[in-house]
């Protein structure tokens, strides 16, 4: 073999150990230390990406729950309560419990019940229309039927009803909060499930006097306060001429449904009520019958008193005139 | 020789104006006046009268208190019925004075004889105390309260005053009207404006479709010694406020005020405006408004008193509801549809434009097939593909970085786009993010 291959072996060989040993120093000089709990946990979270925990994307929200050495303030809506007690041995910590919620659209405005007084030819979404138009039902606050809300949602738990042009959330909603950051006015809001996914919330957003907001919605609410003066846990307020119902503070007792005068109170997944017995009709007759004699009585009583008294003052002015006289 | 004209872009619409010779005429005054508190640019007035209260014409209704902001004067005499919130012809309800018609009683002081009154009276600051009180806005339709305009920063000077008799919109013709009609009084109107905003030169921008109107102020402006009239070449959008500045002196530097080129613009009508309020102390209460369009039988121009609704001009003007598919309050290229006819007419109406059924539907809108059109006529030299796509996405720092803040809004883009694509609305929904993100970066 040629001297100058030999030479040109054990000179790139010798190169070649010296990028090692100067490669390995700098690695460890510039490694990068990792908790290997955020590995873990990364592994257990679900891996949606979806930004429902505030944070971008799963390994983002293991690094800050590793890093903060506390779960208060950390909840993954996909996983939701299972998860993070599954999460909790793997740090040491505590898992907070939280209640379960979902979006819930608080428009009623229909086609029906807030009918479109104009054709509307315009960019459907949302985001645009809302400063080009208060909508063609005429309500500036009520949906829009877009749809910005659904091409938003990441878990395929929203649709949109083509008989009544309003979004509908399904079942499966986790609660990331997608839907509602879409929304340009505000409709959509993140409430708790409730026992059995029984919950009541107030079906509109209109802040406009009660008659401009009828003007418009035939299921508006008009800020009667109906709902407040029924209810006993101070669950329900109304400020700007419309209501809204606190959802923690909220026990179900369905009053203000009942009481509402334009419908707008929704109340979800409860069983129908039990039609009242019908009032015994001879009863009730009697009862007003007696109403309307005792009340004849009285006013015969009062009709004889008054004669009596006006009698009394002639007899006295006739007396006093004979005395003048 | 060539026409003067603007550097950038520009298109040529049909021009339309069907309703050119037709005269002013006087509208009947309406039985009920709707007559919004908000029609101006800046922040709506505050009301000063009561239910029930009695008004006479030329009445002060609200006051502009912030600095952007324009008062507001009876255009009826009668009763005050409501003050409630009704749709105008924004499509949104805002807080309106109803006032129930009874008779036409004036104020006293206001002169309303026909007399040509020439001497100008009062002096600089006099003037611009007098366009705030009288209520003038800017009568091309952007509506912004002329006394802003009057008071010249600090430092600066005007070198020229130009009036935009241009009225580029197709179909529009209620400009044209007052420069052959009115343009003495016009012209005093200039000379009021000049001495206010002490300059000795004037320049009125006309379109060459209006010979008539060229010739008319030209003869009118021998007497006028300072006021030259140009005609300019007829380009969709020489009206718009950079665009005559750029055809008439020079470019406006891009995000800045045409008083950075020592020029103030004012449309002719708002300068009529101003030559009645100064010299007949009458404030802005009525103006002339187009009623046009292929279904109208009996296109016109007529003098209406504010807070008529539009349903009448309509009903007047010997109309084919049945032909018609859509209304604009303005013109095609920048009004808006109406969403009912009992919209009033406000200080900014200048023309109401019935659009035939085949033409009221938007084309279907197709994919973008690069061709450049948009780009090659915008006035403004954007780039509306690009713009539209980065608005639509979110991308508003990158918007801002490609001044989307400096669109007017034109619609030439729409216009020539050949797939129909809907560019001007990504437009206007990325500067309204925009204009958001800026004003909460100055709040920190």
């Amino acid at each position: 073999m040629d001297i100058s291959i030999i030479n040109a072996i054990w000179v790139m060989a010798a190169i070649g150990g010296a990028a090692a040993v100067i490669l390995y120093f700098v690695a460890q000089k510039f490694k990068v230390i990792e908790d290997p709990k955020i590995d873990i946990v990364d592994e257990a979270l679900p891996g949606a990406n979806c930004g429902g925990c505030g944070f971008a994307g799963c390994r983002a929200f293991a690094e800050g729950l590793v890093k903060a050495g506390t779960m208060e303030g950390f909840f993954c809506p996909v996983g939701g309560n299972d998860l993070m007690k599954g999460l909790a041995p793997i740090l040491g910590l505590e898992a907070e419990e939280k209640k379960p919620q979902i979006a819930v659209l608080r428009c009623n405005g229909s086609i029906k019940n807030s009918i479109p007084k104009f054709d509307y030819d315009g960019d459907q979404t949302c985001s645009f229309t809302t400063n080009l138009t208060a909508g063609t039902g005429g309500c500036s606050f009520g949906c829009l039927g877009g749809g910005e809300c659904v091409d938003a949602c990441d878990f395929d738990a929203m649709y949109m009803d083509p008989e009544t042009n309003l979004p509908v959330v399904k079942e499966n909603c986790i609660a990331c909060g997608a839907c509602v950051a879409a929304c340009p006015r505000d409709i959509l809001e993140l409430r708790n499930r409730g026992p059995k996914e029984k919950r009541i919330f107030v079906s509109c957003v209109n802040e406009e006097k009660g008659p401009l907001a009828k003007l418009n919605c035939s299921v508006a609410c008009i800020g009667c306060k109906a709902c407040v003066k029924v209810c006993n846990f101070d669950a329900v307020h109304v400020n700007n001429f419309l209501a809204y119902i606190d959802y923690d503070k909220c026990t179900l007792c369905r009053k203000c449904v009942e009481v509402c005068p334009t419908d707008a109170i929704h109340e979800i997944h409860f069983k129908p009520r039990k039609p009242k017995p019908p009032k015994d009709e001879t009863k009730v007759k009697a009862k007003v019958e007696k109403k309307v004699e005792a009340k004849t009585e009285v006013k015969v009583e009062a009709k004889a008193e008054a004669k009596v008294e006006a009698e009394a003052k002639v007899e006295a002015e006739a007396k006093t005139e004979g005395d003048n006289k | 020789m060539g026409l003067l004209t603007f550097k950038i872009g520009g298109i040529h619409p049909p021009e339309n104006k069907m309703s050119a010779s037709a005269a002013i005429e006087e509208f009947a005054i309406p039985k009920q006046a709707v007559v919004p508190l908000a029609q101006h640019l800046g922040v709506p007035a505050k009301v000063q009268v009561k239910r029930g209260e009695m008004v006479k014409v030329g009445q002060l209704l609200a006051k502009g208190e912030a600095f952007i902001s324009a008062d507001i004067h009876s255009p009826v005499s009668g009763k005050v019925f409501k003050i409630e919130p009704r749709v105008d012809s924004t499509g949104f309800r805002k807080e309106s004075v109803v006032i129930n018609v009874e008779g036409d009683e004036w104020l006293e002081n206001i002169d309303r004889s026909d007399d040509l009154v020439k001497e100008i009276k009062l002096s600089e600051s006099e003037i611009v105390k007098r366009i705030h009180e009288m209520g003038i806005v800017g009568m091309g339709g952007a509506t912004f309260p002329s006394h802003v305009k009057y008071m010249v920063p600090q430092g600066k000077t005007v070198d020229y005053l130009i009036i935009n008799g241009v009225e580029c919109e197709p179909y529009l013709t209620s400009d044209h009207r007052i420069m052959l009609e009115k343009g003495e009084e016009m012209l005093i109107g200039v000379s009021i404006m000049m001495k206010a905003l002490k300059t000795d030169k004037a320049i009125i921008g006309i379109e060459n479709n209006k010979p008539d109107a060229i010739a008319n102020l030209e003869k009118l402006a021998a007497n006028y010694p300072g006021i030259s009239i140009k005609p300019l070449k007829v380009q969709y959008p020489q009206g718009g406020e950079k665009q005559l500045i750029d055809a008439l002196i020079r470019q406006v530097p891009s995000g800045k005020l045409p008083i950075e080129v020592g020029c103030v613009v004012n449309n002719v009508g708002t300068a009529y405006a101003i030559y009645e309020a100064v010299q007949k102390n009458k404030p802005l209460i009525e103006r002339v408004v187009t009623v046009t369009g292929k279904p109208v039988g009996k296109p016109s121009n007529y003098k209406v008193r504010i807070g008529t609704p539009i349903t009448e001009l309509i009903e007047k003007s010997d109309c084919s509801m049945d032909a018609t598919g859509k209304i604009i309050n303005g013109g095609p290229m920048m009004g808006k549809a109406l969403v009912t006819l009992d919209a009033p007419v406000t200080k900014g109406t200048s023309g109401i434009l019935l659009i035939e059924n085949e033409k009221a539907k938007r084309v279907p809108i197709m994919n973008c097939i690069r061709c450049g059109k948009c780009t090659t006529v915008c006035p403004m030299g954007l780039e509306p593909h690009l713009l539209s796509i980065i608005a639509r996405q979110g991308e508003n720092e990158q918007c801002e970085d490609e001044r989307i803040m400096d669109c007017i809004e034109c619609g030439s883009c729409v216009y020539t786009c050949p797939s129909g694509r809907p560019l001007l609305d990504n437009i206007r929904l990325g500067k309204s993010n925009v204009g958001f993100m800026i004003r909460n970066r100055s709040k920190k």
